[in-house]
């Protein structure tokens, strides 16, 4: 049973989802499948930098959508009304997510817990409206057509699915294993501590600014690389991206799948959005199904699928810690910092 | 190696601490006791950094620490506990002490992007000091557990573990002895005492009377914010003023 669980959480399984994600446009003859992957993998790439601030640093960012919007309209502004190609303006979308996240950061994490949730859900707002009223800069509601696809090279064409899905995938592979990265080394402790009590972290002698910010920044990077690749492929895009609904639907991904977990995005991302094309049919109605079903998952699973998870084995874990202890003393050695060390990276 | 002097703090009209100046020697235990809302817990924020104080002078080690951020005072080797333990539940016990020591790395995000060699050495080092950290508050065989199958008192010297791993001088306890019976809180008092022995000092709010006598070299009485006492437990114990802060006026008299 043990072995099963480490197996579904282990390094293994991630690369068996890997290879899936590879073979996946192969299996299927459906192109609009792949497309819909596609989106959702951009989406899971956003969700990722959302953990980060939110997951594992504990704070409840809600200009998250906003910054995902910023991402997408450098790439439309630059490549459309500047002549840039898409990647220099991937990059400057980039580059602009983390200093506007920098600027942004430094402001609004000198509010603590819903406060800070606030004043972000205003930022959101803000970036909205001046997306859409900025009309000599942004085009206003009447959005950017024409946007720049990434340009391929060889025989590979980014304006093709396939391919595109490729690149998404890349680059969802990429912010996936940063985020393990940084979980699993002395930074992630750091936010962690963080996400426990401010007092507590302050008191182990960190600086709370500095590491909030540098976790903002970093989440930041990642919403708007996101949206850059989202105006890479949609190749169309309106103030609509910057709507907050983007951002709740963020927040059920990552509590769907497990915030502060490493799969948790992923997992969320793609249950939603494959739900969602499920219901598709039901069109309004398809709320009924997703309410009572959100509202049983934070009743029972609260720690979301990934969380849940963990949670069931670090309690079967601790039901036998007594007796291999016991075993381990008699053999004078430790089995446990293996174990230990396995439990921590599928974490 | 703890001098403060005329330590102030005022919250609106109320002086929480009020005018405090004392004293404390290293590589002693020194108490704070008081009646509840005495200003026992204001006074060890001001040390540590989480308030600043209204007026005065802490002075440490020829530093004044007023006005400095918890952080820094942490990295000046002032650790300090909560009268709640906070600690990261969904994780073994060894894996909550690591960060403790991060304070003394310098890995950035730079390392981690590139797994710096910096890195490597600086997790050796903070995995190292957790596991000297819980064998030296004597949860070695606990280490792998998760936090949340802990008992009330585990998870206090796993606090204390996680304090000792900034590699502090000076130790504010705040109820280090809270919600533990009196056979665990013998042997919390042996681990402050072996803390003492290896060069700490200690500093603690309790409300167990009978500990604090037992262990203290020396106590100060606060009341309403204002030292109304300090010396050896057998001074504070027959100092008239005390007895009258805890019992009230015509309880001492009779």
């Amino acid at each position: 049973m043990n072995r099963a669980i480490d197996f579904l959480l282990g390094s293994t399984m991630r690369w068996l989802l890997l290879a899936l994600a590879v073979i996946f446009p192969l299996v299927t003859d459906n192109e609009y499948h792949i497309y819909v992957m596609a989106l959702a993998f951009i989406w899971a790439i956003a969700v990722y930098g959302m953990n980060i601030i939110t997951g594992y640093c504990g704070q409840l960012n809600l200009a998250h959508g906003g910054f995902f919007a910023i991402g997408a309209y450098v790439v439309a502004i630059l490549t459309v009304d500047h002549g840039w190609p898409f990647w220099p303006a991937f990059l400057a979308a980039g580059l602009f997510g983390a200093v506007f996240g920098f600027v942004v950061g430094i402001v609004s994490l000198r509010l603590k817990e819903h406060y800070f949730a606030i004043f972000t859900l205003c930022v959101g707002y803000i970036i909205y409206l001046m997306i859409d009223k900025w009309e000599a800069l942004t085009h206003g509601s009447l959005g950017i057509i024409n946007i720049a696809p990434p340009e391929g090279f060889g025989l590979v064409d980014f304006t093709q699915t396939i391919p595109f899905y490729y690149l998404v995938l890349a680059f969802l592979a990429l912010a996936i294993w940063l985020t393990r990265r940084i979980s699993e080394s002395l930074l992630g402790r750091t936010f962690r501590a963080i996400r426990i009590s401010d007092d507590l972290a302050q008191s182990l002698g960190i600086n709370l600014m500095r590491n909030k910010v540098l976790a903002f920044v970093i989440s930041t990077v990642y919403a708007a690389a996101a949206g850059g690749l989202y105006a890479g492929v949609v190749r169309f895009i309106g103030p609509e991206e910057a709507n907050f609904i983007h951002t709740f639907d963020m927040i059920a991904y990552l509590l769907v799948g497990g915030i502060g977990t490493l799969m948790g995005p992923l997992l969320g991302t793609l249950v939603i959005t494959w739900l969602t094309q499920a219901v598709q049919s039901l069109e309004e109605y398809r709320m009924i199904v997703f309410g009572p079903m959100l509202v049983l998952l934070v009743i029972f699973f609260p720690r979301g699928i990934v969380g849940t998870f963990l949670g069931w084995r670090g309690r079967r874990m601790a039901r036998q810690a007594p007796r291999k202890t016991r075993e381990s003393r008699v053999e004078q050695s430790d089995p446990h910092g293996a174990d230990s060390k396995e439990a921590r990276n599928n974490a | 190696m703890l001098s403060i002097r005329n330590l102030t703090k005022r919250f609106g009209g109320l002086a929480a601490v009020n005018d405090v100046s004392v004293e404390f020697g290293a590589n002693q235990i020194n108490a704070i006791i008081g009646p509840n809302g005495a200003g026992k817990t204001t006074f060890f924020n001001l040390v540590a950094g989480a308030m600043p104080p209204t007026e005065g002078v802490i002075e440490y080690k020829g530093q004044d620490l007023a006005g400095k951020s918890p952080d820094s005072i942490a990295r000046l080797g002032v650790a300090r506990t909560f009268q709640t333990t906070m600690l990261f539940e969904e994780s073994t016990v060894l894996d909550n002490l690591i960060v403790g020591h991060r304070l003394r790395t310098e890995s950035r995000l730079w390392d981690v992007l590139i797994n710096s060699k910096r890195l490597k050495a600086d997790e050796k080092r903070c995995r190292e000091k957790a596991a000297e950290t819980l064998e030296f508050v004597g949860l070695s065989h606990i280490g792998h557990r998760y936090i949340a199958d802990t008992s009330q008192e585990e998870r206090k010297r796993i606090a204390f573990a996680l304090a000792l791993a900034t590699d502090p001088e000076l130790v504010l306890l705040d109820e280090p002895a809270g919600g533990v019976n009196p056979e665990e809180t013998d042997g919390l008092v042996d681990l402050i005492h072996k803390m003492v022995d290896h060069g700490i000092t200690v500093c603690l709010i309790e409300h167990k009377m009978d500990m604090i006598m037992r262990i203290a070299d020396k106590i100060i009485v606060l009341d309403h914010g204002e030292k109304i006492s300090e010396g050896t437990p057998e001074q504070v114990k027959n100092d008239p003023v005390v007895i009258e802060a805890y019992l009230g006026k015509e309880d001492a008299e009779a």
